[in-house]
């Protein structure tokens, strides 16, 4: 069969499957160019892949990785667990995401982002997450936020 | 001039000033597949990189006026999305609030076609420490 071009194409009785709808959201836009893929998941979270790239840094002379990129794979590893935990695609919005800065991702290294849906209600989604470059003990961000069912609920 | 200065994220985005605004740089970003999300609007995190930007931008702008450099390291940000982007140029603009000797906090909004209608706003928090 052929692949559904994006989410909002699933039939809403889909169980919400992350490593294909990874696929969908990683091939186009945003996540697309940031390179973005899947990379691992289970009840109420999932984790993405962010490969480190010369043109992601936002200091040229270190490499170090900007932030964008990184608030950008938090907001899909989050917003996918939402539809994991609530085991089907919703659409929704992101209200708020607070970023804490631990350190330094190191150059060169893959960042994975972490999110995790910590609650559900039938319009709000609570999440959290971290980003890490090699040890989930020694993350690199941690995350935290919500978001909203916009046509629909979650449960 | 802060445009020599902008990341290479920022370029490879597309990002770059503007114009000043009460002294602070308006940066902004035309719409395309790069910094799309769902289809036909503006990834939330191309937003919060273009705002960060801008907050960083806004905060060299007054430290400038300051006779030592220093370093700035980002400590946490707070985005607020209130309007969903659509397929047209967004701006974003900082204003610090308050840049003491160890810690500064900007505001930036981020807005597309009108000004008095912001689709996202940041605060963020940087330590400032003495450049080596």
């Amino acid at each position: 069969m052929t692949e559904p071009k994006s989410l909002q194409d699933l039939p809403s009785e889909f169980v919400f499957d992350p490593a294909r709808a990874s696929k969908m959201m990683t091939r186009h836009g945003h996540g697309g160019w940031l390179g973005l893929s899947y990379h691992a998941h289970g009840e109420d979270w999932v984790e993405l892949a962010l490969p480190w790239r010369a043109d992601l840094a936002g200091v040229a002379e270190t490499g170090v990785l900007a932030s964008g990129p990184i608030i950008s794979m938090m907001d899909n590893a989050t917003s996918m667990a939402v539809w994991t935990a609530a085991k089907r695609f919703t659409p929704h919005v992101t209200l708020d995401l607070r970023v804490d800065y631990m350190r330094a991702a190191v150059p060169g290294r893959t960042v994975i982002g972490r999110g995790e849906c910590y609650k559900l209600t039938r319009t709000i989604s609570f999440i959290r997450g971290i980003a890490y470059d090699e040890d989930p003990e020694d993350p690199v961000a941690h995350v935290i936020g919500t978001f909203m069912a916009s046509h629909g609920t979650y449960l | 001039m802060i445009s020599a200065g902008l990341s290479p994220y920022a370029q490879a985005l597309g990002i770059d000033i503007d114009h000043d605004e009460n002294g602070q740089p308006v940066l902004f970003v035309d719409f395309s597949d790069r910094i799309q999300g769902r289809p036909g609007y503006l990834h939330g995190g191309a937003m919060s990189g273009l705002m960060e930007m801008a907050g960083i931008a806004a905060l060299q702008a007054e430290l400038a006026q300051r006779a030592e450099t220093v370093r700035l390291k980002p400590v946490n940000v707070q985005v607020e999305f209130m309007r969903g982007g659509t397929e047209q140029r967004t701006f974003a603009c900082g204003s610090v609030t308050r840049a003491g000797r160890r810690v500064a906090l900007v505001n930036v909004e981020a807005w597309q076609d009108d000004r008095s209608k912001p689709i996202a706003l940041a605060q963020m928090k940087i330590l400032l420490s003495p450049a080596e």
